[in-house]
C-alpha cells in the first residue's frame, strides 16, 4: 500500500511537469491551431542560458531566474512574430513542419554551443533534499515542481478570467474575425499568447533541468505533454492539466506493476486506445466540420 | 503546367518524345554511374534511393490523401526487422522476404488507419508518432529481433547470384525503386488516385460523391507502409546491420522533411526531396572538412561554441531549410521547378 502511494506522489510530481508543458501547448492551440513542437526546445534554449550566466558569469539565482523568464517571453515574442506569422498559406501540416523545424535549429543551437556531455544546474533546491509527509518521502524539488504547477494554473485561471489582457485572448480563440471586428489587435494577441506560453514551458524546463541537463532532456516531457494536452482535448486548458496528471500516474504505476521496461511508451498506447473511443480527447466536445 | 485534353493524356506515361529521350539518357546514365566513381558514391545513391522509395509512399499518404504521419520510421522498422527475421528464421529468399516485410508493414499501416479514420491534426500526429516509439520500444526488447544489441543481416542470394558488394545492390536497387515509383505514379492517375486526391481537398465532399472513407484511407495508410516497409527491407541490407535505436522519431520527422521539402503531392517532389536531404545526410556527418566552409566553422565553433557539439550544425541547417520552403515556396522543390519552368517558357514576358 505504501508503495503504491509512493508511486502515485511521484507519478504526480512527474505529472506536474507535462502538465506544465501541455498547459503551454494548450495555449498556443487554442489560439492559432499550431501545434508547437518547438515547445520543449524553446524551454531548452532558456533553461541553458539560464545556466550559462548562472556558472561562467556568476549571476546570482534572483537575478538569473526573472531574467530567464523575460527571456524566454521575447524567445516566444519573436518567434512568432518573425516565423509563424510570415507563413503564406497556413495549414495545420505546414505549422507542424515549421514548428519542427525550429525545434531541430534551438536544439543545433544548444548541442552545438553546450556538446553532449550532461551538465548540472546550480540550483537553490538539491534534487536529493526531501520532505516527508506523512509515511511518504517526496523529494524537495518535486514538492517544488507541483507548487509551481499549482500556482501557474492559479494564476492563469484568473488572468484569462479577469484580466483585459486574458478576455481578449479567450475572444480571439473562440472567433478571430469577430474579435477582429471588436477592435482587438488579433496579431498582437498571437504574439503574447506565444510569450506566456514560452514562460509556462520554460518554468518546466527549469524546474527539470536540477534532475538531468543535457540537450535531449525536454523531448520526453513535451511529447508527454503534448500526449497529455490531447487526452484532455487540446482546447481545454483543465482538460490537459489533467491529462498530464493522469499520464504521469499511469506511467509510474505501469512501471511499478507491470513492466519497468515499457514505462515510456505506455502513455502513447493509452494515447491511442483514448482516441480510439473519443477522437477529441476526453473533455473537448467531438468537432463537427461544417460544411 | 500543361493542359490535358482527355484521359489517356493523362494516363500515358511519356508526355512527349523528349521527354522519352531524357528518360532513356536517365537510365543509361544511372546504369553506367557505378563504373565510374568511387565506392562511396555507390553507398551514397544506394541510401538515396532508399529515401526515394520511402518519400514517394509518404507522399502518397501525406501529399495525396492529406493524413500526417510521424510513425514511419515504426513500418520502416517493421520492414527492416521482418526482412532479416524472414531471411534467418524461415529461410525464405530475399525477395520474398522483402515482399513478406512489406506485407507485414502493411497491415500494421492498415491497423493504423483504422483508428486514423476518425482523427485529423494533432490527434492523428501524437496517435501515429506514438505508434513509430511503441514499434521501436518492442523490438528493441523481444529476443527474435536480437534486442538492444541489433542483428546482423544474411548474405543476400537472388536466385543463383550473390550481391556481396555495395555496386551488385545499386543494380537490385534500381530495378526496384524504378517498379516502385513507376506504380505509385500510375496510382495516382488511377481511381484510386482520385479519390485520395478528393480526401484531401474535401473529405465531406469526396464521402458524398461516394468515395468510400474508410476504405481509401486505410488503403492510404497501408500502401505507403508498403513502401516503407520495402525501404525498411533494403536499407537494412546496405548497412548490413540494424539495431533499434536506428528507427526514432527524428528519422520520421527526416522522412515527413524529405516530402515537404520536396513537393507534397508531387512525385517528382519527392524524388528530389529524398536526394537532397540524403545527400545532405552524408556530406553533413563529417561538416569539418568540407573546404573553406569547414575551417570557418571550425574556427567559429572554437571561439564561440564547442567543438564536441559541431555535428549539430547539421540539425541547424535542416530546421533552416524546412522552415525556409514552408515560408517561401510551400510547393517545396517541386514549386520551384514549376516556376522556372513557366519563367522561361513564356520568356520574356
Amino acid at each position: 500500500m505504501l508503495e503504491f502511494i509512493q508511486t502515485l506522489v511521484s507519478g504526480i510530481a512527474v505529472g506536474s511537469s507535462y502538465a506544465l508543458m501541455g498547459l503551454a501547448m494548450v495555449l498556443i492551440y487554442k489560439t492559432s491551431e499550431v501545434v508547437n513542437f518547438a515547445q520543449g526546445e524553446m524551454a531548452l534554449l532558456t533553461s541553458f542560458l539560464t545556466y550559462m550566466v548562472l556558472e561562467y558569469h556568476g549571476f546570482p539565482f534572483y537575478a538569473a531566474f526573472p531574467l530567464a523568464l523575460v527571456f524566454a517571453a521575447f524567445l516566444g515574442f519573436f518567434l512568432e512574430f518573425a516565423v509563424l506569422r510570415r507563413a503564406k498559406e497556413p495549414n495545420i501540416l505546414g505549422m507542424i513542419i515549421i514548428t519542427i523545424g525550429l525545434e531541430m535549429i534551438l536544439m543545433g543551437l544548444v548541442s552545438w554551443k553546450f556538446g553532449a556531455d550532461p551538465k548540472t544546474m546550480p540550483f537553490p533546491l538539491s534534487p536529493y533534499d526531501s520532505v516527508q509527509l506523512g509515511s511518504v518521502f517526496v523529494s524537495a524539488l518535486e514538492v517544488l515542481n507541483f507548487g509551481v504547477a499549482l500556482a501557474v494554473m492559479l494564476i492563469l485561471f484568473v488572468f484569462l478570467r479577469y484580466s483585459k489582457l486574458g478576455v481578449a485572448m479567450k475572444a480571439t480563440q473562440q472567433n478571430n474575425m469577430a474579435a477582429r471586428l471588436m477592435g482587438i489587435r488579433t496579431n498582437r494577441i498571437l504574439m503574447i499568447t506565444w510569450g506566456i506560453s514560452s514562460v509556462v514551458g520554460c518554468l518546466a524546463g527549469l524546474l527539470l533541468s536540477p534532475m538531468t541537463m543535457q540537450p535531449y532532456m525536454m523531448w520526453d516531457p513535451m511529447l508527454k505533454g503534448f500526449a497529455g494536452a490531447v487526452m484532455g482535448g487540446m482546447t481545454s486548458l483543465p482538460g490537459s492539466v489533467f491529462g498530464a496528471y493522469l499520464i504521469g500516474i499511469i506511467e509510474n504505476l505501469f512501471g511499478l506493476y507491470v513492466s519497468i521496461e515499457f514505462k515510456s511508451v505506455v502513455a502513447f498506447a493509452v494515447i491511442v486506445l483514448v482516441l480510439c473511443i473519443r477522437p477529441s480527447g476526453l473533455f473537448a466536445r467531438h468537432y463537427v466540420k461544417k460544411v | 503546367m500543361d493542359m490535358k485534353r482527355d484521359y489517356y493524356e493523362d494516363v500515358q506515361l511519356f508526355s512527349s518524345g523528349v521527354v522519352v529521350f531524357w528518360f532513356v539518357l536517365l537510365m543509361i546514365g544511372l546504369a553506367l554511374f557505378p563504373l565510374f566513381v568511387k565506392n562511396y558514391y555507390v553507398y551514397m545513391a544506394n541510401y538515396m534511393v532508399i529515401n526515394i522509395i520511402v518519400a514517394v509512399g509518404l507522399n502518397l499518404l501525406v501529399g495525396y490523401t492529406g493524413q500526417i504521419s510521424l510513425g514511419h520510421s515504426g513500418f520502416f522498422a517493421i520492414g527492416a526487422y521482418g526482412t532479416v527475421v524472414f531471411m534467418s528464421e524461415a529461410h525464405f529468399p530475399f525477395l520474398l522476404a522483402l515482399i513478406a516485410a512489406g506485407l507485414a508493414a502493411a497491415l500494421f499501416g492498415f491497423l493504423l488507419g483504422i483508428p486514423a479514420l476518425r482523427l485529423e491534426g494533432p490527434y492523428l500526429s501524437i496517435a501515429t508518432l506514438g505508434f513509430g516509439l511503441t514499434i521501436t520500444q518492442v523490438i528493441g526488447r523481444a529476443n527474435i529481433f536480437g534486442g538492444r544489441q541489433g542483428l546482423h543481416t544474411p548474405e543476400l542470394y537472388i536466385g543463383p547470384w550473390h550481391l556481396n558488394s555495395d555496386v551488385d545492390f545499386y543494380y537490385l536497387l534500381i530495378v526496384i525503386t524504378l517498379i516502385l515509383v513507376l506504380a505509385g505514379r500510375n496510382m495516382v492517375k488511377t481511381k484510386v488516385g482520385r479519390a485520395f486526391i478528393a480526401i484531401r481537398d474535401a473529405d465531406i465532399a469526396a464521402e458524398t460523391i461516394g468515395v468510400n472513407l474508410t476504405c481509401y484511407k486505410t488503403l492510404a495508410f497501408a500502401v505507403s507502409a508498403f513502401y516503407a516497409g520495402i525501404g525498411g527491407g533494403l536499407y537494412a541490407f546496405v548497412l548490413r546491420f540494424i539495431e533499434p535505436e536506428m528507427f526514432g522519431l527524428m528519422m520520421s520527422i527526416i522522412f515527413l522533411a524529405m516530402v515537404v521539402v520536396g513537393g507534397l503531392g508531387s512525385i517528382f517532389g519527392a524524388i528530389a526531396g529524398a536526394c537532397l536531404l540524403s545527400w545532405l545526410d552524408l556530406e553533413l556527418r563529417n561538416i569539418l572538412s568540407i573546404p573553406y566552409v569547414g575551417q570557418w566553422l571550425e574556427a567559429l565553433s572554437k571561439s564561440y561554441f564547442s567543438i564536441t557539439g559541431v555535428s549539430n550544425i547539421q540539425f541547424i541547417i535542416y530546421g533552416l531549410i524546412m522552415v525556409l520552403i514552408m515560408l517561401f515556396e510551400p510547393l517545396g522543390i517541386y514549386g520551384f521547378w514549376i516556376r522556372t519552368k513557366i519563367y522561361w517558357r513564356t520568356w520574356p514576358f
